[in-house]
């Protein structure tokens, strides 16, 4: 008995070394680039940077804040976040509350519902997709980049089967009272949804912000470009860059200028992921646990 | 609503026939129903519409794979050309070559993935101190939410030949490893990557599974004397057994989905031989050469494909794990 013990004491001494050691590896290049960003130009050049700023300055978040192609890319993705959110929420709601009904109160719901899940499961891809919105003259819109995904079928899958969850009670007692369908979902349903519904809005704001392709591909000028597209740009300039660069000295220090000034726009772009995150964290796990895996 | 009721409980033949009847005896019933049923229909047509247009409307572009399409002639003007799109991609020894690619990295992330996942998570649930516990799960999850814009940024910065990353291989005396720009090391670079930032979602699940296992069953395993290894290789590990299956399932279904954010934004024609996917293919095919009608037959193959392998597995998951999200 005292020999397990002691044995389990050095398996917890391990245990919590290995643990922090991955963590570690989770959250250094974070702090890694946050230190570059916060450096001057000489350290970064140098390579002398490693997890804390050396030579502290915050030149390259004033050259961001002034540059005016970061902010304006910025200003398009919170565009594009209050939209697309806005959009996603009322088609999820819409949608799933009529296909949370049985087929004996809600008869064509099964061929609506194949109707979205098909969706899941084939796609036609993205060319025709670039197609199609060359055709309806959707190119270089914020509307290309929140109508198309409007309704994201496995989230609105995740709300559908929290409304199922819920007592049926609580919808007849307001039918006896002569509520329609419209009023229910929206005086009864709705409060009672809230943490499914932040959990969906959250996946949709993640979504939304972190999507770079369809910027890419939609918006043919650059002062359209969302955050994360724009940010694309920079990086494969920034490696265009790397491959012509010869011995000269010149070259050198305005590619390490760039380093922490990019650097820091990187910063600023997980900036509202790290501060939505603790909210994130809580939601995220009980709504996939609930929602969707009912093993 | 009344005969609905009424049907349960009886055997099924009989009750297919009523609601057979039940559908096609005049169109007074339909209406009636109609009559109550309207609201709804009204809550779903915005999202039907939707769908419609931007999900099925690109399925039927998809008949540009057997044209030679431009976007001028339109898919009316367009001259047909048969399977001669699929035939020419196939004599690219090129195009083959990623459907390799695609696969091995795919099934690599898949399995070092869970495997990483399960070894966390019981890991993780032998640490008491509910604090300490929840801090590390918050910390391994974080990388999740972040865009591989911004970690394709991330890691060139520190994976770079003067990177923190052979900084630190340096002062064990290690050379300095190429990790993007050797085509031998680019797709381990690319799983284990992907592994450092995704795995974080495997472990809340599988911890979540683990703290649901009844105590008593561990107890009474202390109490016939069994150490803590034998706990979690026969207690811990078969009680995740059916999240697993189910987790590697639903994965198997979009194995033909090697990370295109990832890829595309950390590869360069040095390591093309061996990090070039069959969506990185495409892209450049479509996007790059405006060879739309090739790029729609890449993509055609490639939606059928995983068609097809996405119900298997959900096919799968439902017979396993009883997983049913429709």
């Amino acid at each position: 008995m005292h020999f397990r013990s002691r044995g389990e004491k050095v398996f917890n001494v391990i245990n919590y070394i290995f643990i922090t050691a991955v963590c570690l590896l989770c959250a250094l290049p974070i702090i890694h680039i946050l230190a570059i960003s916060f450096s001057t130009s000489h350290y970064v050049s140098a390579n002398q940077v490693g997890l804390w700023p050396m030579g502290f300055t915050t030149e390259s978040y004033e050259f961001a804040f002034r540059s005016g192609r970061f902010m304006q890319a910025f200003m398009v993705s919170v565009q594009r976040v209050v939209l697309g959110v806005g959009i996603n929420m009322i088609l999820m709601i819409l949608t799933a509350y009529p296909l949370a009904k049985s087929t004996s109160e809600f008869s064509a719901r099964n061929y609506y519902m194949a109707f979205f899940a098909i969706t899941m499961i084939f796609g036609g891809g993205l060319i025709p997709f670039y197609v199609l919105i060359y055709n309806l003259n959707m190119l270089d819109t914020i509307w290309s980049l929140v109508i198309p995904g409007g309704l994201p079928v496995f989230s609105m899958l995740i709300l559908m089967n929290f409304i199922r969850g819920l007592p049926k009670e609580l919808e007849e007692a307001a039918m006896i009272d002569g509520a329609g369908y419209f009023t229910i979902l929206i005086r009864i349903l709705l409060p009672v949804l809230k943490p499914a519904l932040a959990t969906i809005a959250l996946f949709s704001f993640v979504n939304h912000w972190n999507e770079w392709l369809l910027g890419r591909l939609f918006m043919n000028s650059p002062a359209n470009y969302p955050l994360q597209t724009y940010l694309q740009t920079l990086l494969s300039n920034f490696r265009e860059l790397m491959r012509q660069m010869g011995p000269d000295y010149m070259q050198l220090v305005a590619r390490m200028n760039e380093r922490s000034g990019r650097a820091a726009q990187l910063f600023l772009g997980m900036l509202p992921i790290l501060v939505i995150y603790p909210f994130l964290q809580k939601y995220f796990t009980r709504g996939l646990v609930i929602g969707s895996v009912k093993g | 609503m009344g005969s609905g009721v009424d049907l349960k409980g009886t055997p099924a033949s009989p009750g297919v026939r009523i609601k057979k009847e039940r559908y096609f005896s005049g169109g007074g019933r339909i209406i009636r129903r109609f009559g109550r049923e309207w609201p709804l229909h009204i809550l779903i047509v915005p999202a039907f519409i939707v769908t419609a247009i931007f999900s099925y409307g690109p399925m039927y572009g998809l008949i540009m794979a057997f044209q030679d399409f431009s976007p001028v002639r339109g898919f009316s003007g367009s001259p047909w050309v048969g399977l001669e799109n699929f035939r020419w991609l196939f004599d690219q020894p090129q195009f083959t070559r990623t459907i390799y690619n695609t696969l091995f990295i795919s099934i690599a992330k898949i399995v070092i993935g869970t495997l990483a996942a399960i070894s966390f998570s019981i890991l993780l649930n032998e640490i008491r101190i509910s604090f300490f516990k929840r801090f590390f799960q918050t910390v391994v999850y974080i990388p999740n939410f972040i865009s591989w814009i911004i970690m394709a940024g991330v890691l060139s910065t520190i994976l770079a030949s003067d990177g923190l990353v052979n900084a630190f291989l340096g002062i064990f005396g290690i050379e300095r490893v190429p990790f993007l720009s050797d085509p031998s090391i680019f797709p381990w670079t690319m799983i284990w990557t992907d592994v450092w930032k995704t795995f974080g979602f495997g472990t809340v699940v599988y911890l979540a599974t683990i703290t649901s296992i009844d105590p008593e069953i561990y107890e009474s395993a202390v109490v016939d004397g069994a150490g803590k290894l034998r706990q979690i290789f026969f207690i811990t590990i078969p009680m995740m057994g059916p999240i697993i299956v189910l987790m590697a399932t639903l994965a198997l279904g979009n194995v033909l989905n090697a990370g295109f954010d990832q890829i595309y934004n950390l590869y360069s024609p040095v390591v093309y031989s061996t990090g070039d996917v069959i969506d990185t293919y495409l892209f450049r095919l479509g996007f790059q050469n405006a060879r739309f009608s090739l790029a729609g037959a890449v993509g055609l193959m490639r939606s059928v494909v995983s068609m097809i392998l996405m119900s298997l597995s959900l096919f799968f998951a439902y017979k396993v794990a009883n997983y049913k999200i429709f």
